[in-house]
This record gives C-alpha cells, structure tokens and sequence, in this order.
C-alpha cells in the first residue's frame, strides 16, 4: 500500500519499499533533488529535512514511518521567516562555496532558530554538526548570528 | 546541454532563443584568430572561443569555460569578460560551455589557473567586442572612432551629444573585421575587476535549485551502483547475479571497466530504477575478485619503507654548489612525514551517461571536459564532434574530478545497457577507491651560517603520480620543488633535490595544492628548525634569507595583522611561507595549552599575495576554505590501508571539522597589480607547518609527522 504524507504542503505518495530512506524518496521518486545524498549514514546531514517541524537526517528515516507527516524540504524553505531569513543572509556572506552541503546545514539552522532564537557561537556549535568540506564554517556562524538578529529586529 | 545557470539560461537555450542579429566574438584557441558571426547558427558551426555573445535587444551573454566547484568559476571568468567589454556586470547573462578546447582552450580547471592563465584572453574577448561596437558606432555617425568612448553597455561621442546602446550597433559591428589587438585598459581603470561582486551561483544554492551532476535527470535514465576491487587492481574472477536480480527495480547487472590512469579495472554493476534499488541489489551481489599477483599494501610496513628510501640518494632533479662542504658537522638531518588523503568531495562521484553506436553525451561534476571528451572520443572510437560532454555544478573537486575514471565507466556502461544511465558512488565508493594524495616522506639535511642558510638537501620518498601509467618512465619528480619560494634557489648556495619513487597498488593523484600540500610541511617545518638553531626570529630569518621586496611585503604585514612582532617567546605563534600556483601565502598559527592536557588552536592569519584580485571576497572565501582543508588534513586525516585495503570508508571513520572544530580565521588579501597568481589552492600548503611551528614554539616539541596532535580550538 502506499504510503502518503505531505512534502511541502502537497499531499504526495509513495510506492517505494517501506525501508527505503525518505532521502532516496525524494530524490528519486519525487523528483526534489535540493535535499542531497552524502554519506547514507547520518554523519554529514545534507540531507537534513524538516518532518513535522523537526530536522531530521532523511537517509536515516525510512519512508514508512513520515505515513501522515509534514516534510518540509530546502525547495520550501523560504516560506518559513527563519528559514528566508538564513537564505538571506547565507547570500549577504555568500557563505556557499560548492554549496552541496548548504541546504541541509539551512534546514538545520532553521531548526536552531526556532527552538533558540538568538543563539551563542556555543549554541551553534553543537547544533550544527553537519559536515562542510569547503570550510565555510567561519561565515555559516557570521550569517547565524545576522539572521537571528534580522528575525529579531523585524519582530520588535 | 541546458545545464540551469542562476538565471535558468543555457548557451543552447539563447542561441536557440537568440532571434535576430547576434555577435560573437570568440579566440580560437588553435589559429588565434577573430571571427565574426551574424547568425547563432554560423556560431555553432563554427570553430571559435565564443564567450561574448550581444543580441539585438542589448542583452549581454558571457559564457564560462571552467568548472564552477565553489571557487567562483561563474562569476569571475564574465567578471574578467566584462571588465573589458564595459558593461554593467549585473545585467549580464552567464552560460557554461560545454567540452570544447578548440573553441575555449584549456578547460581543466585545476591548478588554480582559471584567472592566472585565462585573463589574458578574456581581457582580448571582452576588449574586441567592445572595439567593433566603437568602430560600429563611430561608422554610422561617421566620426572617427577614437573620438568615441564605450560606458556601461552604451558607446557615445560626446562632442556631438550623441549615443547608441550596444544592442543597436550589433548589426553593424557583426559586418566589420575584428581588431586582434585591440585597445586594453590600464589597471587604474578597471571597474570590475578588483570589486568583490557577488558569486552567480549562491542564489542557487541555498534554495535547492543548482543542478549538481547527482542530481541531472534524463528520461528513462537508470540509476546504478558498481561494486570495484577492495584492493585496487583485483580482477572479477566470477559473479553471482541471481540474488540482485530478484530485488526489484534491479534492470541489469553487468561487468564494467573503467580507465585508472591507463589500466583497465575492472566492476560489475548494478542497474535499477532507483539509486536505492542498486545499492539493494549490490547488497546481495557476490562477486569472486583475482587478487593474483598484487602486493597487500599496508600502511605501517609503507611508512618504514619510505623512511628507508629517504636514505637513498634518489633521481636527482637538480643540485647547485658544493653540498658536502656546506653541510657541517653539526648539520641538521631529519625526517618529516606525510600521510595518504582523501578528496572527500561532498558531492559523491557520479556521472550520467547516454551513449548509442553513433555519440556519446555525458553530464556530471567534471573538472576537465575537454579532457574527457578527447578521453571518450577514443575509448569509444567515435569522432570527437559525436561526443558531447557538459558539465553540471561540482560538489566539490580538490583535483579528483579532473580524472576519467567516472565518466569512462558510466559511458561504457550506457553502452553496455543501452539506456542512458547515472552511475553514483557511494560514500565508501568515493572514499576507498581512491586516487588518494600520496603520502610522501622527506630527508632534510640543512645548515646554516652567520643566519644564512648555507646548505640544503631534500629527498622526497613516496609515489610519483608521473609513474602510474603503463607507459611512464623512470624520471625524477620535479615536483619535489613544488611550494618553494624560487628565491632560495638563488639565496641558498649548495642545494639538491631528489626522488625515490616507491610505487604501490594505491593510485595517487592531485590533491588540492598538490606536492605543495606536502612538500611545504617539509620545507617550511625544516626553515623553522634552521631558524632556532641560527637563534633567528623565524619571520625575520625568511625576509632576511630570501631578501625579496614582494616577500619582505608580505611578511611585514603577516606580522602587522597577527600581532607578531609583539608576541612573547614560547607564547605558542608558529608562521610559514609557501609559493604555490603563483602566489604568495603566509601564515601564522597561534596555539595555546588546552585545559584537558594538549594544544588547542587560538587562531590562524592568513595572507596571500596573489597579485592582481579580481574578486577580493571570493580569494578570502578561498582562503578560508584552504585553512579549514589543512587543518583536517594536519590533524585528522589520514587514509591508511590494511591488507591492500583503504581503512577508512565513511566518515565516521574518516571525519570532516565541525563547526566547532574551526578556529577563528583572519585573511587578508594583498593589494597588488602582480600577474594575477591562483587563489584557491596557494593558502593550502603553509598551514600544517605554521601549526606544528607554533607548538614547538609553545612547548618545545617538534612534530615532524602529521597527524599532529591538536585537542581542540
């Protein structure tokens, strides 16, 4: 039987295998090639997801157990204020280099700033432990800490 | 191909799309001559460097001829174009090219050399256009055309008031001959160049939409996983299919070679409809691998062996002066060592294929597509104009997307199918298959006298990546000199340089910096030693030694932003100097006493004298970039192999820093109106020996084999 659940607001099915991680569902049968495919073993988060509000690394989460959630990928981001906001600043740093890595460190980022809105350098660190192997540490953090001040500012 | 640039235009698309009078200008790369075409269709069957392309309507189209891999291939190749061509670089269009090196020249984008050898001709493609637009404009006012200037898209003659935008004077200018040596602008006029303008293809990417070569679809494409030898040259004695057959979605499953720097090794693939389909039935797939005949590397044997060959006196790749008198009784001799890295590249290889009897079109995250296009033409024996190879995004390269590997096995094995079909290496695919950056081992002998040094001899131990091929001949490594400022050459009276080339099964190739990313630790770990035993200040023994304005400049303000005139003795501030790809870097690293036990890194100031710095922002991107890669690689990374095995295959095994892992970074770009050197390598090289320089600085030990043991930051 196949499994439904809502990405990005749409009401999608899959007749994949069960086990098959949400990650390849995505990608493969859905066609949303944003959310990307790094290590298969949860270690780099590229494929870092929102599911029902919650980031999650989708080549650990097999498609059976999102039956009825909300997936939200880095196609939809910007209709989330935290998430249009780290957009926007990533491109005020131009923090990508080759970017592969950009969307889910976006995604989880945005996960940061809804559960701690104006995070420390320290507080960053150890919600991010996605893998960037470009070195685009130091200016992910510098548009962290704009975002959440942009976000801040627009809601004073 | 109509690979989506930021704006969603391909060339195909325009030139499809390009009604009416359209110009371009182009350098054919072999008869360097200019050509004008009237009609789209006369471009494309024409055999030119186009990148200026200005359509009836006055919309610019400049393509890029180098692989966009996060080093900003997209934007600075128009920003050269423009520059040039004076027009408002925000409005222009960018398309990438496809293979071409009639048309384009070099494409292989490596060595840092996209600015550093293509300015000059981008500087003539966007100077030429915007020459026949003058010469247009000044026909139809019938003044001379010295009389007439070019700004923003728009040329005038002031004198009588008048101005035409260029998409008016196209018709005119497509009729006139082009001038191969066309007016230059001075440097104190550029607009373009020298501004940090923001990078093409970051809008792309971080909503999801730049297209990376895993993430190209073609109708009816399957998707496909290839078990290879563990062992690097095994041969598949037999197979079992029956199981991977029955998972479904598994279409095929095939034997398939692919090309290792002229060797053919051998896989068998697994092909579905789905990635995760394949990598179900490769799960299930028993293959029976011939490991006959091929030596079971390891690493702990491997390191003795090159600590012995370091002792041999080696291929010589050149030698001044009399080094047995140079080198005193009190000489110093001493080993350093290097291990074996992965690239890593975030973006797994992969590749896409549709190969039939008559063509082959290939898309993926390739470094070099002329290469591979020359490289598939005559694998497959097809006529190179049947051959068509685009490149996608790269998630990342460092060097090992240049290679053929990847595509050659995609493309036979499209063949083999007969569908179009995208190969994807997994993670342990793409770290265990290697090519690897080689671990190489140097003896350093050195002395010095009255602060000078008076003798050097280095020979480098390891594979020489020049000797893999069938065909290679025993020669010295000349690359042992990679990473040295050329002005000890001249400073140090007695020196040599040689090899020993000790191959093994692991193949080896470029790794970003290349032999600089290890010869530098040696080099500049073993001046710093010279330095203590001269009882020199480390920074000022390089300036004095070397005695070189540019350097003394760039040393002067490494010391000005890092603080180190100021530094107490044995507050733990190590620094270096490397000359890579051109440019000029210099670093200091400061480290301090963790509070577990250890060293932690307190910062890093880089600079680098690149000369001329099209885009400022993007070369201190690279920077960053560049100090993050060595650091992993001085402290974290080393690819060992156990029983003829690459150890690590994931990266749990094998981790990348994490946020918390990276120390504050200050880079700093030199003013200069030098040549213009690499930017995205040249920072790489120094950073390993400015750390273990600033530990023996803090605690008096000195680290001459990486990995170097850092707590923290």
């Amino acid at each position: 039987m196949p499994i439904a659940f809502s990405v990005n607001g749409t009401p999608r099915e899959s007749g994949d295998a069960p086990e098959t991680p949400l990650l390849w569902v995505l990608r493969d049968t859905l066609g949303l090639t944003g959310t990307k495919y790094g290590c298969g073993i949860a270690q780099c988060g590229a494929c870092t997801v929102h599911i029902d509000g919650q980031a999650q690394r989708s080549c650990a989460v097999p498609v059976s157990t999102v039956q009825g959630k909300d997936v939200v990928t880095i196609e939809a981001l910007s209709a989330d204020p935290r998430g249009k906001a780290l957009q926007e600043a990533w491109v005020a740093h131009q923090v990508p280099q080759c970017g592969y890595c950009q969307s889910g460190f976006l995604m989880a980022a945005t996960d940061l700033l809804k559960a701690t809105p104006q995070p420390t350098d320290a507080q960053i660190e150890r919600a991010l432990t996605n893998i960037c192997r470009c070195g685009t540490q130091p200016r992910m953090k510098a548009a962290i800490r704009d975002a959440a001040a942009a976000i801040a500012g627009g809601a004073a | 191909m109509n690979q989506p640039t930021s704006n969603g235009v391909s060339r195909r698309t325009f030139l499809a799309a390009g009604a009416g009078a359209v110009l371009i200008v182009g350098i054919a790369a072999a008869a360097k001559r200019f050509r004008i075409f009237a009609s789209a269709a006369d471009a494309e069957a024409g055999r030119l460097n186009a990148w200026v392309m200005i359509d009836a309507d006055g919309s610019v189209v400049i393509t890029t001829h180098r692989a966009e891999m996060g080093q900003g291939a997209y934007s600075v190749v128009p920003q050269i174009v423009a520059e040039e061509l004076d027009v408002d670089y925000d409005s222009v269009r960018i398309v990438v090219a496809d293979g071409d090196n009639d048309r384009y020249g070099n494409q292989v984008t490596g060595g840092s050399s996209t600015v550093r050898s293509g300015i000059n001709a981008l500087l003539v493609a966007g100077a030429t256009a915007r020459d026949l637009l003058v010469r247009a404009a000044a026909e139809q006012w019938a003044v001379p055309a010295e009389q007439c200037r070019a700004e923003r898209g728009v040329v005038y003659h002031d004198a009588s008031k008048r101005s035409a935008p260029y998409g008016a004077l196209v018709a005119v200018a497509a009729s006139l001959k082009p001038n191969d040596k066309p007016p230059l602008k001075a440097k104190a006029q550029y607009k373009v160049i020298g501004q940090s303008v923001k990078r093409r293809d970051i809008p792309s990417k971080v909503n999801g939409s730049a297209t990376y070569g895993i993430d190209f679809r073609l109708p009816g494409m399957r998707f496909a996983v290839v078990e290879r030898s563990p062992r690097f040259e095994g041969r598949v004695k037999s197979f079992d299919a029956s199981k991977a057959k029955a998972v479904p979605g598994v279409t095929d499953v095939v034997k398939v070679e692919r090309d290792v720097f002229g060797h053919a090794r051998e896989g068998v693939a697994v092909v579905a409809t789905s990635t995760w389909a394949a990598m179900q039935g490769r799960k299930v797939l028993t293959v029976e691998w011939d490991d006959s005949g091929i030596a079971a590397v390891d690493s702990v044997a491997l390191r003795s062996r090159l600590q012995q060959a370091t002792q041999e006196s080696g291929l010589e790749h050149k030698a001044q002066g009399n080094l047995t008198a140079a080198l005193g009784a009190d000489a110093l001799d001493v080993l350093y060592e290097t291990p074996y890295q992965a690239h890593a590249c975030m973006e797994p290889l992969n590749c896409t294929a549709h190969v039939t009897t008559d063509r082959a079109e290939i898309w993926g995250p390739i470094q070099g597509p002329d290469w591979v296009r020359s490289h598939l033409a005559a694998a497959l024996k097809l006529p190179m104009d049947k051959v068509t190879v685009h490149m996608t995004m790269l998630g990342g390269g460092f060097g090992r997307k240049a290679f053929m590997d990847y595509p050659h096995e995609a493309a036979m094995l499209s063949r083999a199918i007969g569908t179009p079909v995208q190969v994807v290496w997994t993670r342990e695919d793409d770290l265990t298959a290697g090519p690897f950056r080689p671990g190489m081992t140097y003896r350093c002998r050195g002395d010095v006298t009255d602060g000078r040094v008076s003798g050097l001899e280095v020979v480098m131990a390891g594979q020489n990546m020049d000797r893999q091929e069938p065909t290679s001949k025993a020669t010295a490594n000349a690359n042992v000199v990679e990473g040295l400022p050329e002005q000890w050459m001249s400073r140090i009276p007695a020196w040599r340089f040689a090899d020993v080339h000790v191959p093994t099964p692991v193949p080896v190739m470029w790794w970003r910096s290349v032999y600089s990313s290890t010869n530098a630790f040696a080099f500049e770990s073993f001046f710093d030693e010279l330095a203590r035993a001269a009882n020199a200040d480390p920074l000022d023994f390089r300036k004095a030694n070397l005695d070189d304005a540019r350097v003394s400049a760039l040393l002067d303000r490494l010391a000005e932003v890092s603080g180190w005139r100021d530094r107490k003795p044995g507050a733990g501030y190590g620094m270096s100097l490397t000359y890579c790809f051109e440019s000029y870097a210099a670093h200091v690293v400061k480290v301090a006493r963790a509070a577990g036990g250890g060293v932690r890194i307190e910062k890093v100031w880089t600079v680098l004298d690149c000369g001329l710095a099209v885009n400022p922002d993007t070369i201190k991107s690279q920077i960053e970039g560049s100090i993050v890669m060595a650091l992993g690689a001085a402290i974290t990374h080393e690819m060992t192999f156990v029983d003829g095995r690459a150890a690590a295959s994931n990266f749990d095994r094998y981790p990348m820093p994490k946020l918390a892992d990276v120390p504050p970074i200050e880079a700093h770009v030199m003013a200069s109106d030098a040549a213009p050197g690499g930017a995205g390598e040249p920072a790489l090289p120094g950073v390993a020996p400015a750390l273990a320089n600033a530990i023996f600085d803090l605690t008096g030990r000195r680290h001459r084999a990486m990995l170097i043991p850092v707590s923290g930051v």
